[in-house]
């Protein structure tokens, strides 16, 4: 069963054509790696699948995208819902401005959650799922600008979980992370994926292989392999594979 | 270190420090001067009869300013009560909807309205508001504090407008990001993510435009009856500043009458430095 199934997917910034004829379909519940070079359209191709793209002016896309089987492109289809099942954390992490607490009741009550104690349930629950809560649960009311980075992108990620979305895309969330907290979300990526499809972007390929179920390779707006990561790693099927994964170029 | 350069640092660092001390010296010398003034008429009415007194009358001798004290008080909070949605709604939507073009176009009308005299502004609302209340309220005259307050609200729609878009223009993208990206609509972001990281931009729009509006004088002598009523929204009144225009040119030298308006100035003064310590504690940078 797959989460999304991407048919001839191509996209263009202005006349800048991005990505190329991709065609994949992302397993529910597991975790796929994004893997390849700078600039090849890894976060692009993220971005098209919970229509975040929208927000940039001068795209084309062209393709389809389903989601559990619907066109996320398709006139008449409600961004908003699907941006509610398809969460997203930022490479740089993105907390707002008020309280630990506010900053992940207020997905939830975007979305009509208004019982105190409903919400003070989700906080808590999104917070430990995250691995943050034994460390913020005396502070909740305090801001969120107060904490560290790496807490920071974990309560990005826990205000993600308390919409209740069943997908969690990842855009390099590690990647300005210290050892102990790049673990730390490494361990929750692995325990997310009972309950989530999870699609993350990273250039480590260590972390690639010790998280991610699927790997994607993509080289200058082509996706150059799908495959199961162990294989993707071990025995690649394509030259350009084996050198990136290898650490020849990239 | 090369000493003609130090000469010349040393020269204008001299500059600066007189034109610093000269600045300050004058807000003192304004202040001292005010309280000097000032000081007398509340002394010899006495500070509860001056300060709380419902009557104002010179030929009588009495000398209450609670209806002007009442009077600024509310037609600034109703200018405010007006001035706010609106100006806010508006920044909201230049700094966020606008496209460039008409982003443009309305920034310059903005600065345009913020530059006209506020005679001006008296005019317009005496010719066009003041009929227009009479008529809706069927009173005998339209030159109320309600039409003072929609006045004053237009006059400080550009500094909210102004201040306060440019405060939404500093909120980084990625709060609004972080927001779509959790389902949240357009104008759910805005509203909810965008303005609130601007509050303290919001705030100082807000407390400039108090301070606008409680030093206003010419438009609303113009529109608001200028009678020393208690405040009634329908009714004419006089604020705190148009009670010392309106009477300084014919107070005699030396009189109780004429301290009194000085006492009058002070009490307004008071109140602008109220508003300007709250502007410093809004805008003083603060932390978790
Ligand atoms: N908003 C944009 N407008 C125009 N071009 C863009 C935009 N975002 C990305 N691009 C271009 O699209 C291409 C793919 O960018 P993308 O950000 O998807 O790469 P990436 O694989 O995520 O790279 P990185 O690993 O550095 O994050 C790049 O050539 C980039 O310059
Ligand atoms: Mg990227």
């Amino acid at each position: 069963m797959n989460s999304f199934d991407v048919d001839i997917l191509n996209l263009w910034y202005g006349d800048n054509h991005v990505l190329h004829d991709v065609s994949l379909g992302i397993p529910a519940r597991r975790v796929t790696a994004l893997i390849g070079p700078s600039g090849c359209g890894k976060s692009t191709f993220l971005k098209s699948l919970n229509r975040m793209l929208d927000l940039v002016e001068g795209v084309r896309i062209e393709g389809s995208v389903l989601f559990d089987g619907q066109d996320i492109y398709a006139p008449g289809v409600d961004v908003t819902t699907l941006r509610k099942n398809v969460g997203m954390v930022f490479q740089k992490a993105n907390a707002f401005p008020m309280s630990i607490y506010d900053n992940i009741a207020y997905g939830p009550r975007i979305h009509g959650v208004r019982k105190r104690g409903e919400l003070d349930e989700l906080v808590e629950r999104s917070l430990r799922d995250a691995a943050l809560w034994d460390e913020v649960k005396d502070r909740l009311t305090k801001s969120a600008l107060g904490l560290s980075g790496g807490q920071q992108q974990r309560l990005c990620i826990a205000r993600a979980l308390a919409v209740g979305p069943q997908v969690l895309l990842l855009d390099e969330s590690t990647s300005a992370l210290d050892p102990i907290s790049t673990e730390k979300i490494e361990e929750l990526v692995s325990r997310l994926k009972r309950d989530y499809t999870v699609v993350m972007v990273t250039h480590n390929m260590q972390q690639a292989l010790r998280v991610s179920d699927y790997a994607a390779f993509f080289l200058l707006g082509d996706l150059v392999e799908f495959a199961p990561t162990e294989r993707l790693f071990n025995s690649p099927g394509d030259r350009r594979t084996a050198d990136y994964v290898s650490g020849r170029f990239g | 270190m090369n000493p003609k350069k130090s000469i010349v640092e040393k020269t204008f660092q001299g500059v600066f420090f007189v034109c610093g001390v000269l600045s300050i010296a004058l807000v003192a010398g304004i202040a001292i001067y005010l309280i000097v003034s000032g000081i007398p008429a509340i002394a010899e009415v006495g500070p509860a009869r001056f300060l709380l007194g419902q009557t104002w009358n010179a030929g009588k001798g009495e000398f209450g300013i609670l209806p002007f004290i009442l009077t600024s008080i509310l037609g600034t909070l109703g200018a405010l009560a007006l001035g706010i949605p609106l100006g806010v709604f508006a920044a909201v939507y230049l700094s966020k909807f606008a496209g460039k073009r008409l982003a443009r176009v309305i920034r310059s009308a903005v600065e345009l309205l913020a530059g006209i005299p506020s005679v001006v502004y008296g005019l317009v609302g005496m010719i066009v508001l003041v009929p227009a209340v009479q008529r809706a309220f069927s009173l005998s005259s339209g030159a109320t504090l309600l039409t003072a307050s929609i006045v004053l609200s237009v006059m400080i729609l550009p500094y909210i407008i102004n201040v306060t878009s440019t405060a939404l223009d500093a909120v980084p993208k990625e709060y609004e990001e972080g927001s779509l990206a959790l389902g949240a609509t357009e104008t759910e972001t805005y509203f909810r993510v965008s303005l609130h990281a601007a509050r303290s931009g919001v705030a100082v729009a807000i407390i400039q435009g108090v301070g606008r509006a409680l030093g206003e004088a010419m438009a609303i002598i113009m529109v608001s009856g200028n009678v020393a009523n208690m405040p009634h929204p329908l009714g004419s009144v006089r604020f705190l500043t148009t009670a010392i225009v309106s009477e300084m040119s014919y107070a005699p030298y030396g009189s109780l009458h004429r301290n009194a308006l000085f006492s009058i100035g002070l009490v307004l003064f008071v109140f602008i430095v109220l508003v300007n310590v709250v502007l410093s504690l809004v805008v003083r940078p603060k932390e978790a």
